[in-house]
Parts: structure tokens; C-alpha cells; sequence
């Protein structure tokens, strides 16, 4: 079966504030959807929710996975299932080394009995590290403890090259890289294109899609997705900024949740579905 | 009115050691012993008060027979053991050791202490009992009074020794007193590691009160690990002190993994300039158990050092005082103390307190402390989980985690695995 990732309507709060406002969305696979939008407009919310933080509750609308309710599944069934998080802001957990987490991951996708050989884990694991460029020594070391941003970065690009998702959410993977950082990420993520796996790259710069050429694009804005395009919508973007999409759309502040009174205005768009 | 002592049969006691030849001046220990547990209080822990353990369960003086083999020890014991200089001292009495030809010739002794009051008095009298004093608290009075078997460890100047010499120290009859002393001497520029693991199948109360001395001459360097696996019945009382002289050093790894309430306190006195010290310890909690752990730093020699970490891991309604105190007397110049004290909480009803203490009465030093009680961070468990791992799996590579600065530091592969296989069995995962 095609994977199809589809989000419908979805609402989310988090500490009591609505944040996602009924946000539609289908990835499909074989596809690349960015979601661009200026800061505070609830792009790591809609990441958050749909990996099932705890933190992040979900007030209405409905989610599928391959027609599965994800909505209904916990946190290490989602990753199961074959959906990936890169985080904006990774964990650092001490005493787990990077490996042995790697391994637990991929036995737990694989299951008892038919665990990965020590081996063949470490010929994999080394073989996707001198694709990013990383130093064999991250293999030990604790789990991003003492990484730089940058070098989160590319663990978290390593997790999703060795646990091959179908569904991959890239939440600012492109904040912190340098250039050259950048082009090594970007062909990760090149590397995993098929007809069966979807991407969805949350970004507010243009920069990455330069690498990363996307099939759609989306404007978040208040929690929702305001506008959708292809490749051109991030160019003009990137030339000349959010103002014009505020304008045309009569939106005064983009974000959201920030201060709650002040700035609540009708809204009635709902966000354009794809297809 | 001091009951503690009733249940023992003092005529008993001093008859059973006099019979097994012991020399005057011990039976003089003992008596003193006695005669001060009537007057002394007993320890004041921070935050414990063990007025409430009901301390006072101690049993008589049960001596097992003599075995030429391992195979015929006591319980699990060849489970323990695979040193080949090795002692096993079962209730009351030293039930098997052995040590190497190889060894012998180097002029190390490895013995029973009763055995070694009696055959090396010259090398064991100008040290026993004294870096933990009979007159300090009613537990180390009750401890000269009582103590039996134990063992005596012996190395002789420039002598190294690289293979781990290794105790087991096991109780399984509930009538039978159990209260080892263990005394370790190094000499100048020697070396050793020494590893003592304490287990029980018992199914009443009893109480122990254990004395670990070990003194460290000049140059020398001693390794300690010691694995506390005792069993719910048993409160766990325990002292274990280093006096360490010039440019020696005391590597101590602890692993207070007992089922019941327990109290230790480990500390090492860095009586010589560059002397140094490290100490590590892990504690798992369970059940309704309360622990007190102290570890100790006191710096006397100029240029001293000492670092000192403990990791404790709370689960149900268990309780953990942590104490981490580090005192630098006046003259002490130049030294540097640090210490780390951790505890992970894994129930709401767990409890935990770490309490770093730094006494300091000299200028010219370096002193440090870190201390931090807390539960497992969610955004953690929901790292783990989002990469497919289920929550248990992830809650245990937490846990793991948080002890793994102390047991990755384990000498001994084999004392690592099994340290890890009880701190897997009080986390309820074996
Ligand atoms: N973990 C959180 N705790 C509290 N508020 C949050 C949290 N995550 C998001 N928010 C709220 O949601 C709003 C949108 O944040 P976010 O989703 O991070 O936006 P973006 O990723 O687009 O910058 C924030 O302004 C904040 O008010
Ligand atoms: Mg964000």
C-alpha cells in the first residue's frame, strides 16, 4: 500500500492554549511538502502532535496513517509505524551511548527474534555516519550530550537514514548548518527519496529547498495552513518575505498563542487542502 | 536504658572466641566493647533517625565447618566467586579460602581475620580498630565486641598485585551472629584490588554492623569495590574508612544494592601530601527501605585530592539520604575536593535528598559540589519512544544511563555484570 500520511481539520493545544486551528494536510509517498511560516506560527506544535508529545493535546480532527487512526496510537507505535520526528531541539541523554540507542531503536522496529547482528548494525551505522561526514567517535558518545547544534543536527539526520521512516518530519533541520552542513543533511534526505516515502520540512528559510526541491509548498500562519503552492510560493517567499502573504490574506499577526486577547480576530479561511 | 545489647549472651560470646584460642589482647577489645555499647549512643545520621530501626537482632556466635573446596560452600557461594585467592565466610565463621602459591611467595596474607589475630598478631594488632574507634557510637562498640570471621589482607612493600582478591561474605542461618571485619594494609608503593560482595537467605530480622578498615602507606594504591546484595530482613550497618598517607591512593566502587534499610558511611582520611582519593557509589531503592549514604573526603596532606560521585535510583516508596561531605583542615593547602550527588526518583511516592556538605578551613583550595534529585524527564522518554522504543525499554536506558558513570568504572567484568544483574533485579526488570 502507498503511504499516505492524512490530516484533517486538526486542532491542538498546549498548556491550555488552542495552537493548531484546524490544520488540513495529505503527504503522500513519493512526495516532499514543506511548511514555511514565520516563527510562532505553530509549525513545531503541528510536528509535536503529530509524533504524540504528551505535552501537546488534541482538541479535534483526525489524523491516518495508511488509514489507521494515528491519533489513537502511543509515541513508540507511531515510530513504529514508520513516522520520524527530526527534532528542533533533540534530547541529550547521559550514559546512553549513540549506539546503544540506535540499536534498541532498530530492534524495536524489528522485534524479538529477529534482532539486527551486532555486526551488521555497526557496518550500517558506520556506513551512514561517513555519508554525513560525522566523526566515528559520536558512536560512543552519549546521546547528543556535549553536541554542538549543528552535530544534533546530523544525529538526527543519522537516526532517519538508519531507521529508514515513511513518513519524515523535518522540523528546522536547517537552523544552526552551515553551508556545507547543509548540502550533507540535504543529501540524506536525498538519499531516502522513493516512491513510498513522504517528506514534510518545516522551515522558514528558503535555503534548504535549494537542496531539497519540494513538490508543495505551504504558509502556516496562526496555527493553520493559509496558502499552498508549488516550488515558486518559496522563491517568492524568499525574495520578498511574509508581508505580502499578511496582506493579501488580511492578517495582522501571524503568530500564534502569544497573546491570547489582543490578538483574536474572525478568521474564516480554513487552510486549502491538497486534492 | 540501653536494651540494644540484650539480646546477646555476653558470657557466650567472649567463651566461643576463647575457646578458638584468641589472643588476650582481642578478648581486652571485646570486653571494652562490650562495656562501651552500655554507654555510647548510637550514630546521629542526617535525616534518618534510626532510634526506629529496632536495632538489636544479632544472633551467637555460629561458626560453619571448614571446606577444602568451593564446590561445597555454602548456598550460591561458587556462583560468586572465580578469583582464585578467594574467602568465603559463612554466619559467623570463615567456611573456605585459598590463595595462590604465587602469591604466598610475594609475602601477601589473605586469611580469616580470626585466623590472622591469632597467626600475624605484630602485622594486624597496630591497626585493627583503629581508623574506626570502638568508642565512637554504640554501633562500632557493638562491632569490637561482636565482629567474627572477616578477613585480613595483607601486601607487602612494592608488591603489586593484578589479579582481584575477593570475599563473600553470606548469612543464612537467622540464629547465627554476622558481623565481619574486614582489614586491609597496603604497604608503601604496593597495589591491590580488593572486592567483597555481602548476600543473605534469611527470612527473619537480623542486624549487621560491618567495619571495613584500610590503610594505604606511602605510594600505595588500593582498589575497593564492594556489592551489597543483602536481603529485606537485614538492616545493613556499615563503616568503611581509608587513612591514606603520602602520594598513596583509594579507589572505592560501591554498589548499595541491599533489600533493607541500610546506612554506610565511606570515607577516606588523606593523611599524606598528594594523597587521592575517588570514590563511586550506586544505590538502588525499593519497597518501603530507607538509606542513609554518606560518603566522606577529609583532607589533611597539602595537594590532596578527592572526587566523589554517587548515583541513587528511587523506585516505590523507598527513601535515600544522600550525604556527600568534604572537609579541609586547616594547613590542608592546595588541595582540591569535588563531589557529584544524584538522585533519580522513578514514583511519586519515592523519596529522595542529596546533601553536599563542604567544611573548609584553609584558603589555598579547590573545592567543588553538583548535587540534583528529580524524576525522569518526560521530553526524554518521548525522545526514545518517538524512534519506536517502548516506554519500559525507555525508562530502563534512562535509568541505565544515570548509573552508567558509576558501573562502567567496575574493575571486574564479572562483578560488573552481576552488579548490574541486581540493580536490574531491585528495578524489577530480572
Ligand atoms: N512546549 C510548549 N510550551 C508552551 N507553549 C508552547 C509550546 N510549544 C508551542 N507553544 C506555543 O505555541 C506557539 C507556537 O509555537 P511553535 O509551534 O513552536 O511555533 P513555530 O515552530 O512555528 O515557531 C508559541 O508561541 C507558544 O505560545
Ligand atoms: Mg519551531
Amino acid at each position: 500500500m502507498n503511504t499516505t500520511l492524512r490530516i484533517d481539520q486538526l486542532r491542538a493545544s498546549v498548556e491550555g492554549k488552542e495552537i493548531l486551528k484546524g490544520l488540513s494536510l495529505e503527504v503522500r509517498g513519493g512526495e516532499i511538502h514543506a511548511v514555511m511560516g514565520p516563527n510562532g506560527t505553530g509549525k513545531s506544535t503541528l510536528a509535536s502532535t503529530l509524533m504524540g508529545h504528551p505535552k501537546y493535546e488534541v482538541l479535534g480532527g483526525s489524523v491516518t496513517f495508511n488509514g489507521e487512526d494515528l491519533l489513537e496510537m502511543d509515541v513508540d507505535e507511531r515510530g513504529r509505524a514508520g513516522l520520524f520526528l527530526a527534532m528542533q531541539y533533540p534530547s541529550e541523554i547521559t550514559g546512553v551511548t549513540n549506539s546503544d540507542f540506535m540499536r534498541s531503536a532498530i530492534n524495536a522496529g524489528r522485534g524479538e527474534g529477529i534482532e539486527i547482528s551486532l555486526l551488521k548494525f555497526i557496518r550500517l551505522m558506520e556506513a551512514n555516519m561517513k555519508t554525513l561526514e560525522m566523526n566515528p567517535e559520536f558512536m560512543h558518545r552519549y546521546l547528543n550530550e556535549g553536541f554542538s547544534g549543528g552535530e544534533k543536527k546530523r544525529n538526527e539526520i543519522l537516526q532517519m537514514m538508519m531507521l529508514q521512516p515513511k513518513i519524515t518530519i523535518l522540523d528546522e533541520i536547517d537552523s544552526g548548518l552551515d553551508i556545507d552542513a547543509l548540502r550533507i543533511v540535504a543529501q540524506g534526505v536525498n538519499s531516502l527519496r522513493s516512491a513510498d516515502r513522504g517528506f514534510l520540512i518545516i522551515t522558514h528559510y528558503q535555503r534548504l529547498l535549494d537542496y531539497i526541491t519540494p513538490d508543495f509548498v505551504h504558509i502556516m500562519m496562526q496555527g493553520r495552513i493559509v496558502k499552498s503552492g508549488g516550488p515558486e510560493l518559496a522563491q517568492r517567499l524568499e525574495a520578498e518575505g511574509y508581508e505580502w502573504v499578511k496582506e493579501e490574506l488580511g492578517i495582522e499577526n501571524e503568530t500564534v498563542g502569544q497573546d491570547e486577547d489582543a490578538f483574536q480576530m474572525p478568521m474564516n479561511t480554513t487552510g486549502p487542502k491538497i486534492r | 536504658m540501653n536494651t540494644i545489647m540484650m539480646s546477646v549472651d555476653r558470657n557466650q560470646v567472649l567463651e566461643s572466641f576463647r575457646a578458638d584460642q584468641e589472643p588476650e589482647w582481642v578478648t581486652v577489645l571485646r570486653e571494652q566493647g562490650f562495656r562501651l555499647a552500655e554507654e555510647l549512643p548510637l550514630p546521629k545520621l542526617e535525616k534518618t533517625n534510626i532510634e526506629r530501626w529496632n536495632l538489636g537482632t544479632f544472633g551467637e556466635i555460629r561458626r560453619p565447618a571448614q571446606r577444602d573446596s568451593l564446590k561445597d560452600a555454602g548456598g550460591a557461594t561458587s556462583e560468586w566467586i572465580d578469583s582464585d585467592n578467594a574467602l568465603v565466610q559463612r554466619n559467623s565463621g570463615i567456611e573456605f579460602h585459598r590463595l595462590t602459591e604465587e602469591l604466598r611467595g610475594q609475602g601477601v596474607i589473605f586469611t580469616g581475620l580470626e585466623q590472622a589475630v591469632r597467626e600475624n598478631p605484630e602485622l594486624v594488632k597496630p591497626y585493627l580498630m583503629q581508623a574506626v574507634r570502638a568508642d565512637e557510637n554504640r554501633m562500632t562498640a557493638i562491632h569490637a565486641a561482636l565482629w567474627s570471621g572477616g578477613a585480613f589482607l595483607y601486601v607487602p612493600k612494592n608488591v603489586q598485585v593484578a589479579q582481584p582478591l575477593q570475599a563473600l561474605f553470606l548469612l543464612d542461618d537467622e540464629e547465627a551472629c554476622f558481623m565481619p571485619h574486614v582489614l586491609i594494609v597496603a604497604e608503601e608503593n604496593s597495589s591491590v584490588t580488593f572486592v567483597e560482595n555481602a548476600v543473605s537467605a534469611v527470612s527473619r530480622k537480623h542486624d549487621q554492623f560491618g567495619i571495613m578498615e584500610v590503610f594505604v602507606k606511602r605510594g600505595a594504591e588500593v582498589h575497593v569495590a564492594s556489592v551489597r546484595g543483602l536481603g529485606k530482613q537485614i538492616t545493613d550497618m556499615t563503616y568503611r574508612r581509608a587513612h591514606v598517607e603520602a602520594d598513596g591512593r583509594i579507589r572505592w566502587v560501591v554498589g548499595e544494592m541491599n533489600a533493607g534499610n541500610a546506612m554506610a558511611d565511606t570515607a577516606s582520611i588523606l593523611q599524606g601530601d598528594g594523597a587521592d582519593s575517588d570514590a563511586k557509589v550506586i544505590c538502588v531503592g525499593a519497597g518501603e527501605q530507607h538509606m542513609n549514604l554518606t560518603t566522606r573526603a577529609v583532607h589533611i596532606g597539602q595537594f590532596s585530592t578527592s572526587d566523589m560521585v554517587t548515583r541513587a535510583v528511587m523506585r516505590e516508596d523507598a527513601t535515600a539520604i544522600i550525604n556527600g561531605i568534604t572537609k579541609i583542615e586547616k594547613g590542608a593547602s592546595g588541595t582540591n575536593g569535588q563531589q557529584t550527588e544524584k538522585v533519580l526518583m522513578l514514583s511519586p511516592k519515592a523519596r529522595g535528598d542529596a546533601n553536599p556538605i563542604l567544611l573548609i578551613d584553609e584558603d589555598d583550595v579547590q573545592a567543588g559540589h553538583a548535587a540534583s534529585v528529580g524524576q525522569v524527564n518526560p521530553e526524554q522518554i518521548f525522545y526514545l519512544m518517538s524512534r519506536g522504543i517502548a516506554r519500559a525499554e525507555a525508562e530502563r536506558l534512562i535509568v541505565y544511563g544515570f548509573l552508567a558513570p558509576v558501573i562502567s568504572e567496575i574493575p571486574n567484568d564479572r562483578l560488573r555484570d552481576r552488579l548490574q544483574s541486581l540493580a536490574e533485579r531491585k528495578l524489577g526488570q530480572a
